[in-house]
């Protein structure tokens, strides 16, 4: 059987990718780079584990310890969960789902790409170069005196920030200027607008990164006494810096997972979405209060108690446009007809991961608990509920989902329901102990522990295995699709969106005529019914 | 080598989430957590309830291919699940920010104790009484404690989960914490900021005496006092905190160890070598960078002021024992 002319196979060639323009292939390279930053980072995650297992020495020294669960934290944040959907998933998808031929800017998307790979090399040398132990955050004093490589870190990071901004910009002129014709904006499917939303944060809000760390960069190496007590600096403004953007990133990591749901529960449900416009102006609302929590972070930094009140009230706020979208998912699922495949799978482990993310979120805004939580476990399971179970799992949700329309192969259904329960038994494994652990009281980045606390740290630990084998399996049966995977259809899950509409993979121009579009993009009440 | 500090349990007692309540507004807090709890649980069950009702209800089958209805919105559902959690965020919130304040402002009539970190031990001094202590905090129950505290290298923070409270130690700044315990016993103290290497070492405990023995324990004045000066360098070894950098079975940790140290040859990085007398070992620890030795970086902190002159000899004594 002959393939059709299409974006992988009509050009040839190394140089055909490295200098490629199209959207497509840069969404694959992003994807290749963004994966190997997953298991990179996963690895860390497992060692780490694994020296808790007891409350003693097993492994590691306490050093490497630190240096351990900050490389995993650095490598997740940076190199993964920020650019993981935008990057891959939305390169590829957003100009197919609004039917455009490329993003606007194609040269800049691939500097934005080539950016990304110059700041991960900085991350990765920092590898080698005396890893860091200052914890992905990068407090200050700490980090100015201590000997590890601070500095290529932070370089990274800075970096990083431009492929972020750039992409931003580009999604967002792409968004205003290429829609076809007849696409409004209430005709867009929500995943573009939470790309939209996404885009507004990485461009305004990165900027603040760069400039925190390039100040971090300029205390350290002259000295410039802004962040460093003993030159008479303030080691708090370095918090707040850091979590102006550090809090709004938290949305850049999770808008665009709630777009993949979006279209998860529509496709599979084979229904309308229900409520639209609440859903997507929800995605904008969510951006804009983002910008005004950061000092959620500081509740016991000695941060003044009016302002401390303020960014709790507006902590509260935040939830209301997060629960307005998952009770209209829920909604949408009523009167459809619904069929379990992966993708959806993933959308309900989300679902049900993501609310414990949020209802915890819930107890560490609210001022008197967070007082005892802070600082402990306890976070660290919410913050993983919200990351892992909420953007990891639309993440692969979304991968699923696209995935023959990506590559033009089928995936093993069968393995792809045995990974994600895996995953999802093994997540509440590791984290949900957390909860309980931090509540007690076992203050996080500990490289001893009380013996008291081991039961909890030891079923936690054997839990991370259970979650990496899920993750495992998945690597494998994906790989192996792209080498005797059946052909995808055009339209394997009888999707109403525009990049379902042409051949998979699609060909390198993406639309051989351009579609015009007169129905909202859940159009399913057309729908015939599949025939399987 | 990595030494623990601490193996004693001092949290075992409690329930399910919190370890047991022993600051008068301890028990606040775990009533707002339960009432927050029961919201969640009453939210949950609703999302997962419905889920699991239209999963099985609607699950596509071979008469059902395709949506029964489509219902693409409805104002008045979209208003009432926007407006109930939006009136129970707001009551949560007033709640916590009531109890913050309380947790805040310390009443006039607190014993005021200063509390310094530095890496990896807490140093406490007693004003009133003129005691200190390390790595050991006393005080008497029923009586409401603020504590102003303080840190002289990078940020710690100071956690007593039993009190609930917590608040970080910031270099060049006081920041302050108060509790009133409502019962004697040992409850154990954390620091929950990252400060480095010994961050997980950084433990302390907390003694709750009731008044009575509270008032022996002052008029007992220092507890060090009594003990012959070796035993008290042993004491002051892990209290102080050398523990972190200094080993006394040979292993070369972030500073040399003790092993042997004492009448043996020292080789600095100016190049010069003395032996390790009584003088060298006290300006050692008082002005740890005169002579950095070789092999090694200059990050002792000095303990000049936080050292009395017994305390510095009975480490000495210590130190010549360790063969
Ligand atoms: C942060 C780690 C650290 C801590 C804590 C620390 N030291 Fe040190 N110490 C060092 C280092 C590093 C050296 C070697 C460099 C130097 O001479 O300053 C050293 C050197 C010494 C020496 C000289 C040893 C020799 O081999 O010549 C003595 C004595 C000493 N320390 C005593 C103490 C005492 C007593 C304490 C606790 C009250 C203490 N140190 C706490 C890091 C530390
Ligand atoms: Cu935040
Ligand atoms: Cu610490």
């Amino acid at each position: 059987m002959t393939q059709h002319k299409n974006y992988l196979n009509e050009f040839k060639g190394i140089k055909s990718w490295l200098f490629t323009l199209d959207h497509k292939r840069i969404g694959i390279m992003y994807l290749a780079f963004i994966t190997f930053s997953f298991f990179l980072g996963g690895l860390f995650a497992v060692l780490l584990r694994l020296e808790l297992l007891t409350p003693d020495t097993l492994f590691f020294t306490a050093k490497q310890y630190n240096q351990l669960f900050t490389l995993h934290g650095a490598v997740m944040v940076f190199l993964f969960i920020i650019p993981s959907i935008p990057a891959s998933l939305g390169n590829f998808i957003l100009p197919l789902q609004i039917g455009a031929k490329d993003v606007a800017f194609p040269r800049l998307n691939l500097a934005s790409f080539y950016i990304y790979v110059l700041g991960a090399s900085f991350c990765l040398y920092s590898l080698f170069a005396g890893a860091v132990d200052t914890g992905w955050t990068f407090y200050t004093p700490y980090s100015l005196e201590t000997d590890t490589s601070v500095i290529s870190m932070t370089m990274g990071a800075f970096i990083l920030g431009f492929s972020s901004i750039l992409t931003g910009v580009n999604f967002l002129v792409t968004i205003h200027k290429m829609r076809v014709k007849g696409m409004g904006w209430f005709k867009m499917p929500l995943f573009i607008w939470s790309l939209y939303a996404t885009s507004i944060i990485q461009i305004i809000a990165t900027p603040v990164l760069a400039i925190t760390l390039l100040l971090l960069i300029g205390e350290k190496v002259m000295g410039i006494g802004i962040f460093n007590p003993a030159l008479g600096g303030d080691p708090i403004l370095f918090q707040h810096f850091f979590w102006f953007y550090s809090h709004p990133a938290v949305y850049i990591m999770i808008l665009p997972a709630m777009g993949i749901m979006s279209e998860l529960v529509t496709t599979y449900c084979k229904k309308d979405i229900f409520g639209y416009k609440f859903v997507a102006y929800s995605s904008i609302a969510i951006a804009v209060i983002s910008f005004v929590v950061w000092g959620h972070h500081l509740f016991v930094s000695g941060q003044s108690q009016y302002a401390t009140m303020i960014f709790s009230l507006i902590t509260f706020l935040v939830a209301i446009p997060t629960a307005i979208k998952i009770f209209n998912w829920v909604a949408t699922m009523y009167k459809g007809s619904i069929s379990f495949k992966a993708p959806f799978l993933y959308f309900l482990s989300f679902l049900f991961l993501f609310s414990i993310g949020g209802f915890t979120g819930v107890v560490l805004g609210t001022l008197s608990l967070d007082i005892h939580l802070h600082d402990t476990y306890y976070v660290v399971a919410h913050f993983h509920y919200v990351m892992v179970g909420g953007t990891v799992m639309a993440f692969v949700g979304g991968l699923h989902h696209w995935w023959p329309k990506m590559f033009g192969k089928m995936y093993s259904e069968f393995w792809a329901r045995v990974s994600c329960l895996l995953i999802f038994v093994g997540f509440n494994m590791v984290f949900f102990t957390q909860f309980i652990l931090g509540s007690k009281g076992m203050p996080r980045r500990y490289y001893n522990y009380l013996d008291q606390f081991q039961p909890l740290h030891a079923f936690s630990t054997s839990g991370t295995w259970v979650l990496g084998t899920g993750f495992i399996i998945m690597a494998v049966y994906l790989f192996m699709s792209l080498i005797k995977g059946e052909k995808a259809p055009a339209n394997p899950w009888g999707s109403t969106t525009l990049e379902w509409t042409i051949p998979s993979p699609p060909i390198h121009h993406n639309f051989e005529t351009i579609p015009v579009v007169t129905e909202g993009p859940y159009h399913y009440q057309k729908f015939e019914g599949d025939t399987t | 080598m990595d030494t623990k500090l601490q193996t004693e349990n001092l949290m075992d007692n409690g329930n399910f989430w919190f370890p047991e309540a022993v600051s008068t507004f301890a028990t606040n807090v775990d009533t707002l957590y339960s009432f927050i709890m029961f919201l969640s649980y009453l939210f949950f069950g609703i999302i997962i309830a419905a889920t699991i009702y239209f999963l099985v209800k609607y699950r596509k089958t071979p008469q059902h291919r395709k949506a029964l209805k489509h219902i693409t919105h409805n104002n008045l559902l979209e208003i009432t699940w926007t407006v109930i959690p939006l009136f129970l965020l707001m009551v949560i919130f007033f709640w916590g920010f009531k109890d913050y304040l309380n947790m805040n402002i310390a009443p006039g009539d607190s014993q005021e104790i200063r509390v310094t970190a530095k890496k990896w031990v807490w140093d406490f001094y007693y004003p009133d009484t003129g005691l200190t202590t390390s790595s050991e905090l006393t005080v008497p129950v029923n009586k409401p404690i603020k504590l102003i505290m303080s840190s002289v290298d990078v940020l710690h923070s100071f956690f007593i989960p039993n009190m609930r409270v917590k608040k970080d130690l910031i270099p060049n700044r006081y920041t302050t914490v108060w509790f009133e315990a409502i019962k004697p016993g040992k409850y154990q103290i954390f620091c929950t900021e990252y400060c480095g290497k010994d961050h997980s070492n950084m433990l302390a405990t907390l003694t709750v005496l009731s008044e009575s023995d509270y008032q022996e324990w002052v008029k007992a004045g220092d507890p060090n006092k009594s003990l012959p000066l070796d035993q008290l360098g042993q004491k002051l070894y892990t209290d102080k905190g050398c523990v972190a950098c200094h080993s006394i079975d040979g292993t070369t940790n972030i500073g040399p160890t003790w092993k042997g140290l004492y009448q043996s040859n020292r080789t600095f990085t100016s190049g010069e070598s003395h032996i390790a007398d009584d003088n060298y070992l006290r300006e050692s620890m008082v002005k740890p960078m005169e002579e950095i030795v070789e092999g090694f970086q200059g990050v002792m902190p000095t303990f000049a002021g936080s050292l009395s002159d017994r305390e510095i000899d009975a480490i000495i004594e210590y130190i010549k024992k360790i063969k």
